[in-house]
């Protein structure tokens, strides 16, 4: 158990998906301007990342490593060049699911995440999540937390920077450093925020 | 008429990439990846020259079977060929130059997902010819290169005192007390210097968000 809490925060603290490997900026910028799309926005892709790696985890270890197809008497083929493309659709079909249930239950939501939701498809902190995965060699529930805790640290650093945005309207900022220059000089501050964290465990 | 190959028209596309609509600084996309891989100039090199490959070839096969992709499954599609040519270059990378492979890490497959390459697709070799849509890839990659190699050179030079691997601040810096600058090579130094280049460029574009 303390394994796994372990591993919850340094996915959600150490090694933030978002703040130590610059994963997923795109939507962060574009979509932290007001606090309540921030919230949607972080919800969806903890809840996608949560079920995408596991899946993807499943879908190495029994299809694609080498010899992962000996259940089916192919012990000698090795697919592992398929995995960009097969972690690539998983995620583009769950994107499409999680469309269509927050599209039935809360249309505000919707309008709101407008086209950042079939977006979330190309998120790269979703892709970037099960490669990780992929490359660190994470058994199934390792892969579950490990995915649950990025999606929250994401989710995480989205949501306080909206809030910090937010009080920032009523800043005066010098005219090209509006918007995206001054958003990347304070992720650069939440990131030595962050940095405390380190070498943090129980 | 046909048009010249490099009419004016079609120079501006490269330019736009390059310059007036450059992918990170105006555009922010490609964020990610062009602060990941600029700790060394090498592979900040590297992958700006795979993001260039994939951006202008995807933007071709997509532009020359643009009339035959139903709109309702078209990110499918667009996701397909970018995998596609993705693992090209990956498995290149792994057979050629299995180190800067193992530095890149994730991030080669990470261009699959890349903004920029998606965006481009979407924006333009939706509904454009191929040689034009080849043009605007081209342009964007390279506006994404420059950026890289900005960031790249001065990471390295000042985070570790190094310029493609050889040493190039002279000793008797260091031993006038000179040190190099630690935080450069971790995540905030990219923040800041991305922040800062953005706020230059844009104050030599004269571009303010938001009027």
């Amino acid at each position: 158990m303390e394994h796994y809490i372990n591993l919850a925060i340094k996915s959600i603290f150490v090694e933030n998906i978002l703040l130590a490997f610059f994963l997923g900026m795109c939507s962060f910028l574009a979509c932290s301007k007001k606090v309540e799309t921030a919230i949607g926005l972080g919800c969806a892709v903890v809840f996608v990342m949560a079920i995408c790696t596991p899946t993807c985890w499943a879908i190495k270890n029994f299809l694609l490593k080498k010899g992962a197809l000996a259940w089916a008497g192919l012990p000698n083929i090795d697919l592992s060049f398929l995995i960009f493309i097969s972690f690539i659709a998983v995620i583009a079909a769950m994107t499409q699911i999680t469309e269509m249930v927050v599209e039935r239950f809360s249309p505000a939501l919707y309008n709101a995440l407008g086209i950042f939701l079939p977006l979330i498809a190309v998120n790269c902190a979703i892709l970037g999540g099960a490669l990780f995965m992929d490359q660190r060699n994470y058994n199934g529930p390792e892969s579950f937390v490990y995915g649950t805790g990025s999606g929250i640290g994401w989710a995480l650093a989205i949501i306080s920077m909206s809030a910090i945005r937010k009080k920032l309207g009523y800043s005066n900022i010098p005219g090209p450093l509006k918007g995206l220059g001054i958003t990347m000089l304070l992720t650069g501050l939440m990131s030595v925020g962050f940095m405390c964290f380190a070498g943090i465990r129980l | 008429m046909p048009e010249a190959l490099l009419s004016q028209k079609n120079k501006k596309i490269i330019k736009d990439g390059l310059w007036d609509a450059n992918p990170v600084t105006f555009q922010i996309l490609g964020i990610c990846s062009s602060l990941a891989v600029t700790t060394q100039l090498k592979t900040a090199m590297i992958m700006a020259f795979g993001l260039t490959f994939v951006t202008a070839m995807s933007n071709v096969v997509i532009s020359c079977i643009r009339n035959f992709i139903p709109p309702q499954i078209r990110i499918i599609v667009q996701l397909t060929v970018v995998s596609a040519l993705v693992i090209t270059i990956d498995q290149i990378l792994k057979s050629y130059m299995y180190d800067v492979s193992k530095q890149l890490s994730v991030f080669v497959g990470l261009i699959i997902t890349n903004c920029i390459v998606m965006g481009r697709l979407e924006a333009f070799a939706m509904g454009n010819p191929p040689w034009k849509s080849f043009l605007d890839g081209l342009g964007n990659g390279l506006g994404y290169s420059s950026v890289l190699i900005i960031l790249g050179t001065i990471r390295e030079i000042f985070g570790s005192g190094t310029l493609l691997g050889f040493s190039v601040v002279p000793k008797a810096f260091y031993a006038a007390g000179y040190v190099n600058n630690g935080m450069l090579v971790l995540a905030p130094g990219a923040f800041f210097l991305l922040g800062c280049i953005i706020w230059i460029q844009r104050s030599l574009s004269r571009y303010v968000e938001g009027q």
